[in-house]
């Protein structure tokens, strides 16, 4: 470490975003790169820790981020690639998208802001870019055993990745028409202008991933050809199904699933025409996005952008705490008050409100009928419980609501259902240490697995199934 | 309990059996020695008597063992008693031929009639077989009554065997005697059918008789009637009284031998005697002829390292070379380039050091062999030896001064040995040989000078290579994947080494997973842990007395030792052992005949078992032999040709299997080992290398690294290639020095071979077969494991699927020193910190016992010895009836931690929480603030209860020390033992400077050693300083786990410590090199176990408490620390921990972000601790303790301490390595038979009560009560010690720092003073010796006044004379002292306040001083100032050369000008002539304007720097005073 006193002499710099009057005219990414002089003073913020809680316990990827942050400073940026690229298919995805708790988890967060961890991973994996030092790495041998992994959203894109380069034949099923799954349709354009995967997939191909779209495995083709002509699958389809709201009027037009909101809006930037009479737009209406999370923002982000007339954001949990509590220490994921980008660009939100119903006209929603809640402080295990405020009833006004109350498990489609993979009580699917589920030679990996969470997670559990994979293919 | 089969045995000569952990074989000893001789050579038998009298005068230096009345041994060397012997011989039948015409055999035989009847015959049959018969016996009268149970019982029956010389005269008839003794000792030892382990033969000389026995000096002369007889003459007696570590110790063991006897320690011995046994394959004399096949074994390893010096001292001599030869052969003096000497002896020397390698360790060895009578001291001058020469003849050498009284008009000279120097007495010319004619003379004896210009080989005078091209990056990459670097590896060792020429320093402890315990492949270097000096012998200061130390070395092919020519030194000479490729191109295409390299493959089939590297091994061993016979001097053994299909044979295995191979085959001197490997890389590597034979490395991989580093500019600063090699080079050099010091070893000849390493988890088949004698205790892996690791290794270069591309430029990631997930196990992750956190800030037991489930389960990833363990079924109680929290919570301490290295928050809220619930707090080396003895308004005191006694001795006043309930001797710490530390000036804010009695912003220097302990009987005295300024506290005395940690815990517990801690080697640190907290010292697992069954056997556990520490984090750990036999526990890293500490570990830099570990106000702001988390957690861990004492069915504790019988090791251990291990000698319950008790059930007898002080005391009482003033006068010996320390004590009690008004209490005392002598004087009073005094005097003086003068009447010049030993004023705060006359060594160390004026000094004048005033008024040694960061010396430099005996590297030297200076320096000589009446000074004085030039002033570049600080920031807060303060509040 080169400057151990770094962390006293510069504050946090946070990259810049856009001005919200300009960014909300347009689909493009709102934050800006660091200058380059400025990123070697966030590098040295990096104290080096003996035990770096970034990496060992934030960071899902275990991203090595001191010995990145450390290459930084001395400007080694290509070692400092290879160091991230060592525990990360995806920075330049992450380094984009990623809540970050490595930063929550920072030992200068104890008591100071933390090093600017994400934005240092996007530095140097867009340096790379830059220098073209991304190229392809095939494997150079062929253990002649195929590999079938089945979405190539951010767990599908790693293991496909991870396995090729283990000298697999690797065969990608997307049912989507493009690749990428929901980093592609999930994430808005101005959070991931979608080149940043193109990019990735042409090194990908390079190196002798096979995509095939619009296939959707488990009908377009059988779970027992997948069986027959692989060595191995690898289940990475995602936790796609939604948590709906099971209120009267939940079937009134305009109501929809944020997924199909955001998608329609992806689409439409890379230039697809929407169907007559599919087009879900908020020009010029209402919005009423439910759930508090990070889908909900980027339903907010895409509202304003198209014209809403107003936006606002419900949410049955109460409003989070300015600082962290006693109970919710370093470094554990700071459950706070935040305010996203898309939420900065104009939006009302509310906490402890619960959508009692949805009030229509002719069919189409008109109205939200709402209750307050009372929470309770958390009991030993943590767990809180509500009471309905009486009298708190309460009715806004609503033409688009949207639902992004998150997912519930991976979709138990034919695939899953005929490869006779075991699901827990939840309904994602079991997987042992390897990733491998209760069927020999198929693995789970992603949200599939744990449930919908971070891109960064996917990715992570992408890897650990390729990893599981491979030794299951070569025994080692 | 099970165990009567395991039961500890003696064999009938009292020598244990190794039982468990402890192996008798570690005992050391340490003692008084000395000798009393007429000049004139006259034989009287007032001779024997002064000697006796010598010997019951250093009693004190000696040691009683369990019974209170066994002594560890006392002996006499005289000449044989002819009168005598013809007097008492005819009663027994028996006439004596002519003097010199007979021998007498002195002879210990066993008890057993019979037996002993066969030794005699045996005897008998092999001196006639000889030549010469035996004239008759003689039974030697004793007086068992005096004897203690223990020797009593192991007492051998004595006889003395008369025989006649035959046709052999002079010293061929003592050639021939020495050859049956050797044939008898080796007749009998082969007797294995019996007992006879009491045979043995203390002397066999026509010319000296030794009379020894497991006695006490004042046991002696009662016990052997004859030393009485009026005609019991003798014109000599050398004179030894033994303190042994243990309380078993021998008949046998006692000195002296038959030449030598010996006060101190051998370091290097095992690699000593490995070499001796080598050469005895070529030894050839034509003196001993055929004889010489007799004589081999020359070394009796059953025998002491004093008993094996004096065989192989015996064998020189015998063969033909002068005692005091043979003596400067085995202890050579320094003759490094700083000293001055003569071209001749520097060529002796150095002719010498490629025939004999240096004995080294500290030593005061006496010798005699009927012809020359000496002493001599080692190269740093670490034992005392001071003597007096009379008038009428006689003279005197013993470890102290005043041991005979000689009226002072008698007296010619008082002198002492110095450094390397000899005392010769030449017995024939009938005169004292002063030791430049000695050494002039033997220098000369032979053209050494010629035969080393003319032979020795230079590497710069071979063939110079071309420049190497670099290596293919690829290529290199390989060969680090093989090799297992890591990319951890590269940045925080190899890049720090070769950016700054330095070791890389790191802080906290170790809490990764033991080498055999590792999930991930362990380079062979790491299953082994480097051996420190502790107690018994002292580490060295490498930076500060670089001057003693040296890495020179020869190659090539070693003669015969028992002859001189000019071949002998036809050996390559290399500077430092460090070779480069270019180096090794010169090897190679050496044309020199003496000089003919092989290379040796040391490479085994890639994917090769267990067999295969065996098999590989074996070839490499055969062919290595080939080479010798073909002529190779220099056995290359290289990795380089390793490639896909052949992988490296780990380097260590190679160098120590070949180097043993050598060894048994008898061919170890007929060539050198050099390494050429790419697996070294660190410097424990190298050591390790050197440690197992190698003679020189080249380290290919880690120069192509760092050239490849340099060049892609990734190292800290911009350097060329050839630069940074360099540097790294440096920072291998510095760091084997480093090694070597620890151990006390100064040179590299003396540390090649010599194993000072300790294997974990190594097989007992293995360490036989390739590690001889290497302790490995809890057994472990074999070759298969080795190949296995091996090759996982050289599977990441060269994959055998060759998917070997691009990707894979990332190197392994290491993980050892920080936490990288897939890197290494450790214990303190972030969620056992932040569970630890919680639970104590929520005060949440549940939360706690998740973070206890997180280090007691290690199953998946084992990182502990302990975590292997389980406890056996016991009889449980409810929890209820189990003692409350409350009475566990008072065995709790918590770690030292000095105010420097903690902020002052934290050590105050440890200190609260600590008095809060009953426990104690240490201190830390750095003093304490007198504020923290009074209690807070709430209640609340920050006193730390334990203060703790370091080397620096940083503010250790008087007043610190009786306001402490313990004090504690830290004699090394977990993070580095054998090493001293550094407080940056930058860290030492004025707050810190004042507790510490410096200045501000100069740099702290502590020494590695206690300048006041270099022995065990050293340490017994400071016990004794400290009982007796304190007697209320208890003193502890800190030792850190190793092998032979039981032996020396049995010593402690002599010196009557109360308690002794084992502290494990993952303690934490400050700072300290990485190699330090990595590579030494051992678990606490095994130093406890061993400790517990050490005093266990040595019948000694009653008397003292036994404490551990050493990352204690759970009451799972308490639990077996408490069954192992801790009935106390240390706390440090997990205390932190509950205070906020996250284990950044970056104390060092003074970063620490949660204000834990820096002094830093802006980030100590943001401590975030309370004394509530740290009594949280303490309750925790006592509860979670209870719950285990519940379900093991104790309701105590003391119950439960030492019921090791209720461990057992985890059945069915998956893990590949550790189950291998053997822990049967760890979990040994102990012996049944003994009945000792297995904790401590009595207090230690102490004797302070008893002292002079006392006395003084009652005299004085006046003068404590109503500060009259008092006026005293006794008589003073040598024996009195610590004279002034209670006395002291007592005015601090009652009048604080300040004490008494100057003077009221002045003591006069006429003789020699013992040691100690005004040991934490206090204010108030003046202590005027008329005589002379011992080593320590006025250590740790905080006031008071001491004088010393020559007796009344002595006619000597005073300024010529020794007027005060070693280590005066070590560590005073205050006070000034007068000596008229001259100092040993190291006068003034570690001074911070006192003022002194003396009349010349000794080496290492002023070493490592922060403050005070010295004077000199007459020549000093060498290396003054050494170290010195503050304080002021002026030296009278009458000869102009004071300049090249100075230490220049922190001090200025300059004339005395300033007026300041002027004044200064006169008061002080003007208070001298006072006080001393010092004609030198009355001189000086006198001629004032025309001295005053002659002076120098010796100024502290740092000293000056923060002098003029202080004046600046002095006037800045006159103007400025409320602004700054408000910046710092802000």
């Amino acid at each position: 470490m080169a400057k151990p006193t770094g962390f006293m002499e510069y504050d946090r710099e946070e990259p810049t975003h856009r001005p919200v009057t300009e960014r909300v005219g347009d689909y493009r990414e709102i934050e800006e790169l660091l200058p380059e002089e400025g990123i070697y003073r966030q590098a040295v913020r990096c104290m080096d820790c003996g035990i770096p809680y970034c990496h060992a316990y934030g960071c899902p990827v275990k991203n090595r981020i001191p010995d990145w942050n450390d290459m930084v400073y001395r400007k080694n940026w290509r070692k400092a690639l290879d160091l991230l690229h060592a525990t990360c298919n995806l920075p330049e995805i992450t380094g984009r998208v990623c809540p970050a708790p490595c930063e929550a988890a920072c030992t200068l967060a104890i008591n100071l802001p933390a090093v600017t961890i994400r934005h240092l991973e996007l530095q140097i994996v867009e340096h790379g870019w830059r220098e073209e030092w991304i190229r392809p790495e095939p494997a150079g041998f062929s253990t002649g055993k195929r590999v079938a992994v089945v979405g190539s959203g951010p767990a599908g894109l790693p293991a496909a990745q991870q396995l090729a380069r283990s000298g697999h034949e690797v065969v990608v099923f997307e049912k989507s028409d493009r690749v990428g799954g929901l980093l592609r349709y999930g994430i808005p354009d101005f959070k991931l202008e979608k080149w940043v995967i193109d990019r990735r997939l042409d090194q990908m191909r390079a190196e002798g991933v096979v995509f095939e779209t619009s296939v959707n495995a488990g009908v377009d083709v059988s779970a027992a050809y997948l069986r027959r002509s692989f060595d191995a699958i690898v289940l990475a389809a995602g936790a796609t199904a939604p948590r709906d709201l099971p209120v009267p009027g939940r079937d009134l037009k305009g109501v929809h699933f944020a997924m199909e909101f955001l998608t329609q809006q992806n689409r439409r930037n890379a230039g697809d025409a929407i169907p007559e009479g599919e087009e879900i737009s908020a020009a010029g209406k209402h919005v009423v996005v439910i759930g508090g999370g990070d889908t909900g923002s980027d339903c907010i982000g895409t509202s304003r952008r198209q014209g809403a007339a107003s936006i606002t954001q419900i949410e049955l949990l109460p409003k989070p705490p300015d600082d962290r509590l006693p109970t919710n220490p370093w470094p554990t994921w700071p459950i706070v008050m935040r305010t996203s980008s898309s939420q900065e660009e104009g939006c009302e939100r509310m906490w402890s409100v619960q959508t009692k119903e949805l009030l229509g006209e002719k069919g189409g929603v008109r109205k939200l009928s709402c209750l307050k809640l009372d929470w309770s402080a958390p009991d030993a295990e943590g767990r809180r419980s509500f009471k309905e405020i009486p009298g708190s009833a309460f009715e806004m006004r609503a033409d688009l609501v949207l639902l992004a109350m998150g997912f519930v498990h991976v979709e138990h489609g034919p695939l899953v259902r005929d490869l006779g993979v075991a699901m827990d009580s939840r309904g994602n699917l079991v997987a042992d240490g390897n990733c491998m589920t209760n069927v020999p030679g198929v693995f789970g990996a992603g949200d599939a697995v744990m449930g919908a969470s971070l891109v960064v997670s996917a990715i992570h559990l992408g890897r650990l199934a390729a990893a599981g994979a491979d030794r299951y293919l070569v025994g080692r | 309990m099970t165990a009567n089969d395991s039961s500890f045995r003696w064999n009938a000569s009292g020598v244990p059996k190794p039982t468990g952990l402890y192996d008798p074989r570690n005992d050391h000893d340490s003692c008084g020695v000395g000798f009393i001789a007429r000049i004139d050579g006259v034989s009287l038998h007032v001779v024997v008597e002064q000697g006796i009298r010598i010997l019951v005068n250093l009693e004190h230096r000696g040691a009683l063992g369990g019974d209170k009345s066994t002594g560890d041994g006392a002996g006499l060397l005289l000449e044989i008693p002819d009168t005598f012997f013809r007097q008492v011989c005819p009663g027994d039948g028996l006439y004596l031929p002519p003097r010199g015409e007979y021998a007498v055999g002195m002879l210990f035989l066993p008890m057993d009639k019979a037996l002993a009847g066969r030794c005699s015959a045996a005897l008998e049959r092999i001196a006639a077989a000889e030549g010469c018969p035996v004239l008759g016996w003689r039974e030697v009268p004793v007086d068992p009554s005096v004897l203690g149970d223990l020797s009593g019982s192991t007492r051998p029956r004595i006889r003395q065997m008369f025989l006649r010389r035959g046709i052999h005269e002079g010293d061929a008839f003592e050639r021939k005697l020495y050859v049956i003794r050797r044939l008898a000792e080796k007749k009998v030892a082969s007797w294995h059918d019996v007992d006879a382990s009491q045979f043995y033969i203390s002397s066999l000389s026509s010319r000296t008789i030794v009379y020894k026995g497991l006695l006490t000096g004042s046991q002696l002369p009662l016990f052997y009637p004859d030393l009485s007889n009026e005609l019991f003459m003798s014109p000599y007696a050398v004179v030894h009284q033994r303190y042994s570590t243990n309380t078993l110790p021998t008949w046998h063991l006692a000195h002296p031998f038959r030449i030598a006897a010996h006060n101190g320690e051998i370091n290097t011995l095992r690699g000593n005697i490995n070499r001796m046994r080598a050469r005895e394959a070529i030894l050839s004399s034509p003196l001993f002829g055929d004889d010489i096949a007799k004589l081999r074994p020359v070394i009796n390893e059953a025998g002491s390292d004093s008993a094996i010096f004096d065989n192989v001292l015996e064998l020189l001599v015998m063969s033909g070379r002068s005692l005091p030869h043979a003596v400067m052969m085995m202890i050579p003096e320094a003759w490094g380039p700083k000293f001055q000497m003569s071209e001749d002896k520097r060529s002796f020397y150095e002719y010498h050091s490629t025939i004999m390698e240096p004995w080294d360790g500290p030593a005061a060895m006496v010798f005699c062999d009927g012809r020359y009578l000496g002493a001599t001291l080692d190269r740093n001058g670490l034992r005392p030896a001071r003597y007096t020469v009379t008038r009428d003849g006689m003279i005197v050498l013993a470890s102290e001064t005043g041991v005979m009284d000689f009226p002072p008009n008698r007296i010619i000279r008082r002198g002492r040995l110095q450094p390397g120097k000899m005392l010769l007495l030449d017995l024939q010319q009938k005169r004292i040989v002063p030791d430049n004619e000695i050494k002039a003379a033997i220098s000369r004896r032979k053209p050494y000078r010629m035969w080393v210009k003319g032979n020795k080989i230079e590497l710069r005078g071979l063939f110079v290579p071309s420049e190497i091209p670099p290596e293919d990056p690829e290529a290199l990459r390989r060969k680090q994947h093989a090799f297992g670097y890591t990319e951890e590896e590269i940045r925080l060792i190899i890049t720090p080494m070769a950016s700054q020429g330095q070791e890389a320093i790191g802080s906290m402890g170790d809490d990764a997973a033991l080498a055999v315990l590792s999930n991930r492949p362990q380079s062979l270097f790491a299953y082994f842990k480097q051996l420190f000096a502790q107690v018994t012998n002292p580490p060295i200061d490498p930076l500060r007395e670089e001057l003693v130390m040296s890495l020179n070395g020869f190659i090539g092919r070693e003669r015969n030792l028992l002859d001189e020519t000019p071949e002998h030194c036809r050996m390559l000479r290399l500077i430092q052992p460090i070779l480069t490729p270019e180096d090794m191109l010169r090897l190679r295409g050496s044309t020199h005949p003496d000089l003919a390299a092989a290379d040796l493959d040391m490479l085994f089939p890639a994917g090769g078992d267990g067999k295969a590297l065996e098999t590989a091994l074996s070839r490499l061993f055969v062919q290595a032999d080939k080479a010798i016979r073909g002529g190779a001097t220099l056995l290359v053994l290289t990795d380089r040709n390793m490639n896909a299909g052949r992988a490296p044979i780990p380097s260590l295995l190679a160098t120590a299997g070949l180097h043993h191979h050598l060894i048994r085959r008898g061919l170890r001197t007929q060539a050198s080992i050099v390494v050429e490997s790419g697996e070294p890389r660190e410097v424990i590597h190298f050591a390790l290398l050197l440690g197992y034979g190698a003679n020189a490395i080249c380290p290919h991989t880690v120069l192509s690294t760092i050239r490849e580093l340099a060049e892609s500019e990734s190292l800290e600063a911009p350097l060329l290639p050839g630069e940074a090699v360099d540097r790294y080079v440096t920072s291998v050099k510095k760091g084997l020095l480093k090694t070597f010091s620890r151990m006390g070893i100064s040179t590299l000849r003396s540390f090649l071979g010599s194993q000072i390493f300790e294997a974990v988890g190594l097989g007992k088949e293995l360490v036989e077969s390739y590690f001889t004698n290497t302790a490995s205790r809890i057994a472990g892996i074999g070759l298969s494991e080795i190949a296995a690791e091996t090759v996982v290794r050289h599977r990441r270069g060269f994959p055998v699927d060759g998917r070997w591309g691009n990707a894979n430029n990332l190197l392994d990631v290491g993980g050892v020193y920080q936490v990288r997930v897939d890197g290494e196990r450790h214990l303190w992750t972030p969620e056992s910190v932040y569970k630890l956190q919680s639970a104590t800030r929520l005060d949440d037991y549940g939360i706690y016992k998740e973070y206890a489930a997180l280090i007691n389960d290690q199953s998946g990833a084992h990182a502990t010895l302990r975590s292997l363990f389980r406890f056996r079924k016991g009889t449980p109680v409810p929890l209820d009836e189990v003692e409350p929290v409350e009475k566990i919570l008072p065995r709790f301490v918590t770690a030292a931690m000095s105010f420097g290295s903690i902020s002052k928050e934290t050590h105050e809220t440890i200190a609260i929480a600590m008095n809060r619930i009953g426990g104690r707090s240490n201190s830390g080396e750095g003093g304490e603030d007198p504020e923290r003895n009074i209690p807070l308004p709430n209640g609340d005191s920050r006193r730390s209860r334990i203060r703790q006694i370091a080397s620096a001795r940083f503010g250790a006043t008087t007043e610190y020390l009786v306001n402490a309930d313990e004090l504690q001797i830290k004699m090394a710490q977990g993070a580095k033992p054998g090493e001293g530390g550094q407080l940056p000036g930058h860290k030492v804010s004025p707050e810190i400077a004042r507790i510490r009695h410096t200045m501000p912003y100069v740099t702290l220097i502590s020494p590695p050693p206690h300048h006041d302990i270099y022995s065990i009987e050293d340490l017994a005295q400071l016990i004794y300083d400290l009982k007796s300024v304190n007697p209320r506290a208890n003193v502890s005395v800190k030792l850190v786990s190793e092998v032979g940690v039981g032996t020396i815990a049995a010593g402690v517990a002599k010196a009557k410590a109360d308690l002794v801690l084992i502290a494990g080697s993952d303690g934490g640190t400050g700072a300290s090199p990485l190699t330090s907290i990595k590579h030494t010292g051992l678990p606490w697992e095994l130093g406890l176990a061993e400790t517990q069954q050490a005093l266990i056997y040595n019948r000694l556990r009653d008397r003292i408490r036994v404490q551990v520490d050493g990352q204690l984090k759970t009451g799972r750990d308490l639990a077996i620390a408490a069954l192992m036999g801790a009935e106390e526990f240390g706390f440090g890293t997990a205390v932190l921990v509950s205070l906020g500490c996250i284990m950044m570990r970056k104390c060092h830099l003074n970063t620490c972000p949660v204000g834990v570990a820096t002094q830093d106000p802006v980030l100590r702001a943001r401590f975030g601790g309370a004394p509530e988390y740290v009594v949280r957690f303490l309750r925790f861990i006592s509860e979670e303790l209870r719950e285990y004492m519940a379900e093991l069915g104790f309701r105590t504790l003391d119950e439960m301490v030492g019921r090791v019988d209720l461990l057992e090791v985890q059945p069915a251990i998956e893990h590949w390595k550790a189950k291998g291990l053997d822990f049967s000698a760890m979990l040994l319950p102990p012996d049944n038979g003994l009945h000792s008790p297995l904790h401590r059930v009595r207090p230690q007898e102490h004797a302070v009560g008893k002292a002079l002080d006392h006395e003084i005391m009652a005299l004085a009482r006046g003068a404590l009560d109503r500060k009259e003033p008092v006026r005293i006068e006794l008589p003073i010996r040598n024996v009195h010690r610590s004279i002034g320390a209670a006395l002291s004590g007592e005015i601090t009690r009652r009048y604080g720092a300040a004490g008494l008004p100057d003077d009221t209490i002045h003591l006069t005392l006429l003789g020699s003073a013992g040691q100690s002598f005004g040991a934490f004087l206090a204010p108030g009073v003046t202590m005027h010796v008329h005589g002379d005094a011992n080593d320590y005097l006025g250590k740790g003086m905080s006031g008071g006044r001491i004088v010393v003068t020559p007796p009344e009447g002595a006619t000597f010049l005073p300024h010529k004379n020794v007027i005060v030993g070693n280590v005066v004023l070590y560590g005073a705060t205050g006070g000034e002292a007068y000596f008229h006359g001259t100092a040993g060594e190291r006068f003034a160390v570690r001074n911070s306040g006192g003022k002194a004026v003396v009349e010349g000094v000794g080496d290492h004048g002023c070493e490592y001083m922060t403050g005070g005033v010295v004077v000199v008024l007459g020549p000093t040694g060498d290396n003054f100032a050494a170290g010195m960061s503050g304080g002021l010396a002026y030296v009278y430099d009458e000869t102009e050369l004071f300049d090249t005996r100075c230490n220049l590297d922190m001090v200025d030297v300059e004339s005395v000008w300033h007026e300041e200076d002027v004044k200064r320096l006169r008061a002080m000589i003007e208070s001298h002539f006072r006080h001393t009446g010092s004609q030198r000074a009355a001189q000086i004085l006198e001629n004032w304007e025309s001295r005053l030039p002659q002076f120098v002033k010796i100024m502290p570049i740092e000293y000056r720097k923060s002098l003029e600080r202080m004046r600046m920031e002095e006037e800045m807060n006159t103007e400025s005073v409320s602004a700054t303060e408000e910046v710092y509040r802000g």
